[in-house]
């Protein structure tokens, strides 16, 4: 029990919590700016415009296919010889949002493509233009049934978040193995009380999905 | 089918001449000495994981150790005592990459001078002198790398260090487990992975103080002397950096550091450390 | 980038291997561990549908690598020692049992309950009617689903390499702090996961179309 008690002494919660922190803040830094890209590229996917449909459907394709894990290896490696300087925490959130808006952008064309044909056709019929329609009618809607999908997604998103220790982002696993790198006899109690803390997270977060689910679903 | 076939062919065919003419793109070299210069500060790529060299103090949040303060001492002497050290976290696997593509302007993470390393990245003269040894369970029959050459012998070491490259030379029919960092090494020999882990001596010492039912057997079978490392080509930075260990070395600085890191370790020879 | 693969095909062949023996042994464990929680939940007992939800909540909200670790230095301590492969394909297991667990329930539930009342009226027991009724008609409707799961699980096997489980992503790794040639490598690495996802997911998306 005394392990436990030092294990769990404040200042190495303090030091987990951090973690924690970290996790949190990536993730929902990435989640709003891959949900802008998402749309944008999810709308371009679905109206078909010649040639830029097809090569961003081929971006989205290429990204939805590779490990994570590979991304944040050329955000962090890769990005910097093309001039931009990247640290941890800012390759961690390029190569979440470019992997995130990759997924995002398939729940925007689903979610638009589960609108009803028939309001685009009233609307365009009541004089509006394709993209007014697009703006006022179809992506409000589309955007409701959205919801649910994207919540699950942020969800991914603080889990994968934990891959980012291999480019040493300071996150709740990283500080974690940090802890018990230094006295290996926290092993235990450190990954049961991350595994405490992604759960508390992870499984609030998808009790409001599944909320939303009822409400907009 | 035929369709399916045709269109994934396409896009692999596609993507590798787009990451062919990325990957050609290399930048410009830039002279990392007259930006540190004119900044007055010099970012270090150190070890994070790595007990008495580069370690995360929990308490605070700061990495501490021998190649932190040497790191600190070399940027006051060579940019004055106001100059900033700033130090990102790395890896034997990661510190490459960062110094090729700039992300850090030199290394300070028990990095060994070796010839192959020579060829892509420019050294300063050795600082510190380290040797490759073992790290076994006390009581355990390994007592020297010898007795780790044999089949089914499971040895824990760390991605892109000089160790995995010497067990294969030295003891060949033993199978190398390559992890992240120390600290995962670690954890997989305590957990039984492998029979012992291998890398220089001081990080095991490191290793063996906090950790009283491990020891470190059979001495150095290598010699593992440790530079502080730029970018291949960055010779103004080396040189200054040369001149800064020359300095730190005349006016004591520097055996008050190996003193306050190594002397109170036992088993360990301060003189052999010493370059 | 062609000189990487060239000069290293063994080591990157055996990586290949590695990664495509885990993920089809964690593809046939987590599809019977999965399917038998599905059902589990689907049961009138509450203990027993109770446990199942615990279990698909718990691996579905804790991160794979955090599984993964556990079951490679956590558990050894307290019990055997396992290698770093059969650390990754338990963790990938009991991860995506849990999302297939999922999948499988939904199937399950969108299949009309009149069917099952039909079939256990003509006289079927309940296991005959999900046997014989239920459950084929569930497995077709969650095929695509379940082809996505396998994309996920192919290029979650990577995190193999964190537990020298010798799959690609580690072999790349390895090589790539040797060679010092890190981004070549990596490249080659992105172009072997593409060639087995890439084509498996167009086909689930093919498949996808054909069904509905």
């Amino acid at each position: 029990m005394s392990i436990l008690a030092q294990a769990f002494s404040w200042i190495n919660l303090r030091f987990l919590l951090e973690g924690l922190w970290v996790t949190i803040e990536v993730s929902l830094i990435s989640i709003v700016l891959s949900f802008i890209i998402g749309l944008v590229f999810g709308i371009i996917r679905y109206s078909k415009i010649k040639f830029i449909s097809g090569i961003v459907g081929f971006i989205i394709d290429i990204i939805r296919n590779l490990p994570l894990l590979l991304l944040f290896f050329f955000t962090y490696f890769a990005l910097p010889q093309i001039g931009l300087r990247t640290s941890p925490m800012s390759a961690s959130i390029i190569a979440l949002v470019v992997f995130e808006s990759a997924m995002l952008a398939e729940i925007v064309r689903s979610g638009i493509l589960a609108v009803n044909k028939g309001q685009m056709e009233g609307a365009r019929a009541n004089g509006l233009t394709y993209w007014q329609a697009m703006r006022h009618i179809v992506i409000p809607q589309a955007l409701f049934k959205m919801i649910p999908p994207i919540v699950s997604q942020f969800i991914s998103l603080i889990k994968d978040t934990s891959l980012a220790t291999v480019i040493l982002l300071p996150e709740l696993l990283y500080h974690a193995q940090i802890i018990y790198g230094q006295n290996t006899n926290y092993m235990l109690p450190m990954y049961l009380i991350i595994a405490v803390m992604y759960f508390v997270v992870c499984f609030a977060l998808s009790v409001v999905a599944k909320k939303l689910e009822k409400r907009f679903g | 089918m035929a369709k399916l076939l045709k269109k994934t062919l396409g896009l692999l065919v596609l993507m590798m001449a787009v990451f062919t003419l990325t990957s050609c793109g290399q930048s410009s070299q830039t002279n990392v000495y007259q930006n540190s210069k004119e900044a007055k500060k010099i970012v270090w790529g150190v070890k994070s994981d790595t007990k008495l060299f580069g370690l995360v103090n929990i308490k605070n949040g700061k990495t501490e150790g021998f190649d932190i303060d040497i790191a600190k001492a070399i940027t006051k002497k060579m940019f004055g005592k106001d100059a900033k050290a700033e130090f990102v976290a790395t890896t034997a696997k990661t510190k490459v990459p960062l110094l090729k593509n700039n992300s850090i302007d030199a290394v300070a993470a028990t990095m060994t001078i070796t010839p192959e390393r020579k060829k892509i990245l420019d050294f300063t003269k050795p600082y510190f002198g380290a040797g490759q040894s073992i790290l076994v369970k006390k009581g355990s029959s390994i007592k020297g790398i010898n007795d780790l050459n044999k089949k089914g012998t499971q040895v824990m070491a760390v991605k892109g260090t000089t160790a995995v490259d010497n067990i294969h030379k030295y003891a060949p029919k033993a199978k190398v487990l390559e992890l992240d960092d120390y600290a995962q090494a670690f954890s997989a020999l305590k957990s039984g992975q492998g029979i012992a882990m291998t890398t220089d001596n001081g990080i095991l010492f490191g290793i063996a103080k906090e950790n009283p039912n491990y020891q470190v057997v059979g001495g150095a079978f290598t010699n593992e002397p440790y530079g502080l490392a730029v970018d291949k080509g960055q010779t103004e930075m080396r040189d200054h950096m040369n001149k800064a260990l020359d300095e730190i070395k005349a006016d004591g600085t520097y055996t008050k550091l190996v003193k306050k890191w190594f002397g109170s370790i036992p088993g360990f020879d301060l003189k052999e450390a010493e370059e | 980038m062609i000189h990487v693969l060239v000069n290293n095909w063994q080591v990157f062949l055996s990586g290949f291997f590695n990664t495509v023996l885990c993920s089809i042994l964690a593809l046939f464990f987590s599809l019977v561990i999965g399917s038998g929680f599905a059902i589990m939940e689907t049961f009138q007992n509450k203990f027993l549908s109770g446990f199942a939800r615990a279990y698909i909540e718990l691996f579905r909200n804790i991160p794979l690598l955090v599984i993964t670790m556990f079951f490679y230095v956590v558990f050894p301590q307290y019990f055997f020692t396992i290698s770093g492969f059969a650390a990754g394909t338990i963790g990938l297991t009991l991860y995506t049992s849990s999302f297939i667990a999922e999948t499988v329930r939904a199937g399950i539930q969108s299949i009309d309950i009149g069917q099952m009342e039909g079939a256990r009226s003509n006289g079927l027991t309940y296991w005959q009617a999900m046997k014989n009724i239920i459950l084929p008609q569930a497995f077709v409707l969650v095929i695509p689903p379940l082809g996505n799961q396998f994309v996920n699980l192919i290029k979650n096997s990577s995190v193999l390499a964190f537990v020298a489980g010798f799959d690609l992503m580690y072999q790349g790794d390895s090589l790539a702090s040797q060679t010092f040639d890190t981004i070549n490598t990596y490249l080659v690495v992105g172009v072997l996961y593409l060639i087995i996802t890439l084509p498996l997911s167009y086909y689930m998306k093919h498949l996808e179309n054909k069904l509905s």
